[in-house]
């Protein structure tokens, strides 16, 4: 196979790892939602965790694009 | 051999370069240029445009606080009341992450997420370069951070620091295999901290650049609705600027609070 195609390919696969973000990042917003309907005064305590775990969660999906990217651009 | 790597990665980089109607590279923004080229014994130590936009972020960081605190008034002015909202959310989350003790690394703290910030902050404004982007910069940042927090475990605690990645109650058989899995887990962080702002910084401002080009490639008709979705963006971007600043520095008070106090 033509290594630019092969490259291409590879990183197309890399990037299927941003699902995981979004089920994360879908889950962590999820159950603030509905801890925060349940219990709404105990709910701006717990927004500094809310933004913790949405970057964390992210970090994990952007790693899949770092590689991607060093797919496409260092080999 | 490399050369030839780096050209026919050059050449695949330069995607939409050369095809779809001559759009620009994303990725040129990105450049290093240097501004004043200059060597320090064969090393190249010239002052490039991230060199200058870290410069600009010290003095902007500094003439604010600066100016913003210079009457000390008791009630404070609008612009007294910003600055002191900056170092209240700062020493309060060093508080709560750190304890009372682990105030003494407060100015490195506010430091770190002011600098941080400003460099996010002023990638945003069109034409800029960002900092961030270079996984150099973040690696370089999140390197001493990990060997400093590091230093302060052993500094603290001698030999016992070890007893770190042996956690309580946890039946002798597994003990050999999960104290490695501790200890692959440790030397991660440098690599996650500096990738997330690094890749965050990056993937963004390619999205804004690919959309920008949207908006012109698809002219008056068509391009007000890749304008909408950059507004929104660009929002969106901001907040990421500021949401990455704040779990950089959150997570290095974590890491703080992992050395200087050892409980998991």
């Amino acid at each position: 196979m033509d290594p630019s195609a092969a490259k291409l390919i590879g990183a197309g696969l890399a990037s299927i790892a941003l699902v995981g973000a979004g089920v994360g990042i879908g889950t962590i917003f999820g159950n603030y939602l509905q801890g925060a309907l349940r219990n709404p005064s105990a709910a701006p305590s717990q927004f500094a965790n809310l933004l913790l775990g949405f970057a964390l969660a992210e970090a994990t999906g952007l790693f899949g694009l770092v590689v991607a990217l060093i797919i496409l651009f260092v080999f | 051999m490399i050369e030839s790597y780096a050209a026919e990665g050059a050449e695949a980089g330069g995607y939409g370069a050369a095809a779809a109607g001559g759009m620009p590279n994303p990725m040129h923004q990105f450049e290093i240029k240097r501004l004043i080229p200059f060597e320090l014994f064969g090393v190249d130590a010239s002052f490039t445009n991230s060199a200058l936009f870290m410069v600009i972020a010290g003095c902007v960081i500094t003439l604010f606080t600066v100016y913003a605190m210079h009457s000390r008034a008791l009630v404070p002015t609008r612009i007294q009341s910003v600055a002191e909202l900056s170092y209240s959310f700062v020493a309060n989350m060093v508080r709560d992450n750190v304890g009372t003790d682990g105030m003494k690394y407060f100015p490195f703290i506010f430091t770190l997420f002011m600098f941080v910030l400003t460099l996010n902050m002023l990638g945003m404004l069109p034409y800029s370069f960002t900092v961030t982007s270079h996984i150099i910069v973040t690696f370089a940042l999140a390197a001493l951070i990990f060997l400093g927090v590091t230093v302060i475990g052993f500094w603290k605690h001698g030999a016992g620091f070890l007893k770190f990645f042996v956690p309580e109650g946890v039946p002798v058989v597994l003990l050999p295999l999960l104290v490695v899995i501790e200890v692959i887990s440790y030397l991660t962080r440098p690599i996650s901290l500096s990738v997330r702002l690094f890749a965050n910084m990056m993937a963004g401002h390619t999205m804004l650049k690919v959309f920008g080009a949207f908006v012109v490639a698809l002219g008056f008709l068509g391009g007000w609705a890749p304008l909408a979705f950059m507004v929104a963006f660009t929002g969106l971007e901001i907040l990421v600027a500021f949401l990455q600043a704040y779990v950089f520095a959150i997570l290095t008070c974590i890491y703080l609070n992992d050395a200087l106090h050892m409980h998991h």
